[in-house]
């Protein structure tokens, strides 16, 4: 007889369940919301990175035909700051006498009938300002003591000695996540003086919470409503609409829409850090390593949001998947008149992954060794301290990722006239073209580190469905931005139940706070949530049916031997529902020493990049990005594949294209045709090996798997266009004049590595 | 001008953009716009069989034209069309807000080229953004499409 078994459980390649209407075009994305008798919202921002705000002058833009509504600070009814940070820092709206500290700033928003009307209502405004002068250098900042976040790690003897050093100093570019669906949401007023936000966000609890302080209505009279939500990459987890909107609809008693262009996305959301590190690694001739030490400058922009957890990452993680006996790394964050930064895909890793894995590079071409051999003598391994102290107590197959992912056949040579460095542009030559490959790896924590109490809440519910069979319902409020949290979700449940008929209720703010989605966590948080409320609702069946009940699959009680007794509806006739609120494992801060067990488990991956380069013409194409990752247990293969390819297209845009540019303070390229991402023809084949060894604690084993490809995949890429080119290739992206020779990234400021830059000196030119 | 085969009245506002007409004016939300000026391709529609993007277009343009968007692929209860059907089976999407003007771009492509090539598929939606997918999932999406489109 054929074995009972519930199609669609964790580990098969499932379909995502919202596919059918995003491909028919009925998944309402937060910008296609509408209500009946909705306004359009628009909101007018500072021109200017430093200004204090002499006068806002609102009258002619209030009796302009349609305007409903002009708000500026001056009615704003509750706290007048919010933040990811606590204390909130950021205004939200900045009102007269006080200072604008970013281009993009906003100072007031305007309802009307029509966007167009709104849209002139809000330039209506007469806004005077006194110019200040804008800081934009972080280092420059840092020694103003301009500073959000800085922190040191001290391990071992910080002024430790090795037979071999080398020095480098290294910048990354700001990084947008670029999310194609821009910021959107529509409220609605429900008479009572309540609001209900529907918006595309991250995680619906932690802007529930900002918002509700800065309406300072009753506990409960603000609900928010997951809206499609067109990718976020950490572009949502700070608010954008949130307030302003339910301000507006609170105030005009009528629904209200907000979304922004693709210009206003630019300083509508925060972006990754910028980074200047300098760094110095020490090995002995063996290749082993004996000291890092790393001063990692963060511009944190104008307002806190993330900028600590970054800060703390880029030194966590700055010395790289290594044994490091003795490390001295300084970390910090600086507050300038910049757009802020905060969370992006794999944050504060990226950044220094690109440092350390460059001085690998160069150590091992100063010992002459070979990079890959380099990484594998040094590389960290479950039972291993990192430079924090903490022990890697879970998996840690970093070895086996560097040698499968070295293994990795490489890819043939295309005749084809596209695929040559600079494709359509026809400038490269087939003679001089260079291949070469490069090789780095890197990790990062999952989850909330820090001592942050994380935890996810699932409700899942068993009745009999329309059909009188079972059916299984999942009440999270964990935003799903494309990852596909509620595909894995329904596999959990399934694999618990034993039922294959599973639906996800819409996520809103009815049911126990998710946390966000970010830091590869809703697998591993809301994925334990489900399975361990499923696992209650199954003991439930199992008591109800009785012995010799004794497991649930593919619609029916069996017994210990696995034979069917009868169907599960059987024991529906009351429906089952339980709650799980999951956490982690607790972690500690740091100590002054920047030493604790801050975090609660991590990922490690290996890239190894394939490049094809006309150095003379400066021209680069990423031909192929193979890659290793280890996954703990990949609960739905297609997907992990497509988050690999994700990350790493995300990757090649930041190694070779992808920077916003500002002067000033003011953003120079806010369009998609200035900032340039990744298209078809620049994406490089993708040659992917999971690794499965089970993580303790986990669902399953699972860990989380959207960050790492974007972590060492730049560092990869750019390892490899110094091997074709022979350039040292301090920057990420890679500028065409770089590559050619014609330039070179050098440090404004001469910085002792491990040494705060409020000690160092402006370099002479 | 007809629009998924049903007759629609003009657009009042001669300034009004094609993309804001069929969002707004005829609710067919699922023409999305993400850059506002014809770079990411996400509001690709069929203008008499052609892909265009609708945010570069005046509505009255299309007087007296015939034009498809995603929502005209297959009715709401019917079968989905073969491309439709391709990208939900190779997770040829994941937050699906740039899928309708890939699907749309496709649709066109493949009347085109019925048994494309790898350079050709990777040409075809070159001028079409995903910020999620690295776009593997979405060549295999479009190889798969013609597959279905030739048994269809």
């Amino acid at each position: 007889m054929p074995e009972l078994r519930t199609r669609g459980r964790v580990g098969e390649s499932v379909p995502r369940p919202d596919a059918p209407a995003k491909v028919r075009g009925d998944f309402s994305f937060g910008s296609d919301l509408v209500a009946p008798g909705m306004l359009y919202a628009k909101t007018l921002r500072s021109p200017h990175a430093h200004a204090l705000i002499r006068s806002l002058d609102v009258a002619q833009a209030i009796s302009m035909p349609g305007v409903r509504a002009v708000l500026t600070a001056a009615d704003l009814p509750g706290v007048r700051l919010f933040s990811l940070h606590d204390p909130p820092d950021q205004p939200v709206l900045v009102g007269v006498g006080e200072e604008v500290r970013y281009a993009g700033e906003p100072v007031a928003v305007v309802a009307a009938d029509h966007p167009e009307q709104a849209r002139r209502a809000a330039a209506a405004i007469e806004a005077d300002y006194e110019l200040l002068p804008a800081l934009t250098d972080p280092v420059e900042a840092i020694r103003a003591g301009s500073v959000l976040r800085e922190l040191l790690i001290r391990r071992g003897d910080p002024e430790a000695r090795a037979e071999v050093v080398v020095d480098g100093y290294y910048e990354l570019g700001q990084q947008d996540q670029a999310p194609l669906g821009p910021e959107a949401g529509l409220a609605v007023p429900a008479g009572d003086g309540s609001v209900d936000l529907h918006v595309a966000t991250q995680a619906l609890h932690v802007d529930l919470g900002q918002v509700e302080a800065c309406l300072a209505l009753r506990p409960g009279a603000v609900r928010l409503h997951l809206a499609g939500v067109g990718g976020a990459f950490g572009a949502r987890e700070d608010l954008s609409i949130h307030i302003h909107a339910c301000l507006l609809a609170l105030r005009t008693g009528r629904p209200v829409k907000m979304w922004y262009g693709r210009e206003e996305s630019f300083v509508g959301h925060v972006h990754r850090h910028p980074a200047q590190m300098w760094y110095s690694t020490g090995a002995d001739r063996s290749g082993a390593l004996v000291f890092v030490r790393a001063t990692i400058v963060l511009d944190g922009g104008a307002y806190a949001s993330s900028s600590g957890a970054v800060t703390a990452n880029a030194a966590c993680f700055g010395a790289g998947p290594y044994r490091v006996p003795n490390a001295l790394v300084w970390s910090g964050a600086a507050r300038t008149n910049s757009v802020p930064n905060g969370a992006m895909r794999g944050f504060g890793a990226v950044q220094t992954c690109f440092a350390h894995e460059s001085q690998m590079d160069a150590l091992a071409a100063r010992l002459g060794m070979d990079p890959v051999q380099l990484r594998l003598k040094n590389a960290l391994r479950s039972g291993e301290q990192l430079i924090t102290g903490q022990r890697v107590t879970g998996a840690a197959p970093l070895e086996e990722l560097i040698r499968l992912c070295a293994e990795l056949p490489e890819p043939a040579r295309s005749g084809h006239r596209l695929s040559l460095p600079g494709g359509a542009g026809n400038v490269a030559e087939a003679a001089n073209v260079v291949r070469a490959t490069g090789f780095a790896v890197g990790f990062k924590n999952i989850a909330y580190s820090e001592g942050h109490d994380d935890y996810s809440t699932a409700r899942v519910r068993l009745e009999r469905g329309p059909d009188g069979r079972a059916l299984a319902s999942i009440k999270t409020a964990a935003s799903e931005v494309g990852q596909g949290v509620v595909t894995i979700t329904q596999q959990i449940a399934r694999t618990e139940l034993g039922v294959e008929e599973v639906v996800s209720l819409p996520a809103d703010t009815t049911v126990g706070d998710a946390g966000s989605s970010s830091a590869s966590r809703q697998t591993w948080m809301t994925g334990s949530a489900v399975q361990l409320a499923s696992r209650r609702v199954a003991e439930e069946v199992l008591r109800r049916a009785g012995p010799p009940a004794r497991s649930l699959d593919a619609g029916q009680v069996l017994d210990a031997e696995g034979m069917a007794l009868a169907p599960i509806e059987l024991f529906l006739e009351e429906p089952i529902e339980r709650e799980f609120e999951y956490h982690h494992r607790p972690t500690s801060g740091l100590n002054p020493e920047g030493q604790g067990d801050a975090h609660v488990s991590f990922m490690f991956v290996a890239h190894r990049a394939t490049v094809d380069v006309d150095p003379e013409a400066g021209l680069a194409r990423v031909v192929e990005v193979a890659t290793a990752q280890d996954v703990g247990k990949a609960l739905n293969p297609l997907q992990v594949h497509g988050q690999i390819e994700g990350g790493i297209a995300q990757g090649v845009g930041m190694a070779t294209m992808e920077e916003i540019k500002q002067r000033e303070g003011k953003i120079l390229n806010a369009s998609f045709t200035d900032y340039i991402i990744p298209t078809a023809l620049d994406m490089p084949a993708v040659s992917s090996i999971l690794v499965e060894e089970p993580e303790p604690d986990a669902p399953y084993g699972a860990k989380g798997v959207g960050e790492p490809p974007l972590i060492s995949s730049p560092a990869a890429i750019a390892a490899a266009l110094r091997a074709a080119t022979g350039r040292r290739l301090g920057r990420l992206p890679v500028s065409p004049d770089e590559l050619a020779g014609l330039a070179e990234c050098e440090p404004d400021w001469e910085v002792t590595p491990g040494v705060s830059p409020s000690d160092g000196r402006r370099r002479q030119r | 001008m007809i629009v998924n085969g049903i007759e629609r009245p003009e657009a009042s506002d001669p300034r009004r953009l094609l993309s804001d007409y069929l969002r707004h004016d005829l609710g067919l939300t699922g023409t999305h716009v993400g850059c506002e000026h014809g770079v990411c391709g996400c509001c690709t529609i069929l203008f008499d069989g052609r892909p265009v993007r609708s945010c570069l277009l005046l509505a009255v343009q299309a007087r007296g034209h015939e034009l498809a968007t995603v929502e005209g692929l297959a009715q709401p209860e019917a079968p989905m069309h073969p491309v439709q059907q391709a990208f939900k089976e190779c997770h040829g999407l994941q937050c699906g807000f740039c899928t309708p003007g890939f699907l749309m771009a496709t649709v066109a492509f493949l009347r085109e080229f019925p048994d494309p090539s790898d350079a050709e598929i990777a040409d075809a939606i070159a001028g079409n953004l995903c910020r999620c997918t690295g776009y593997a999932n979405i060549r295999r999406s479009v190889r798969r499409a013609a597959e279905l489109s030739r048994q269809a």
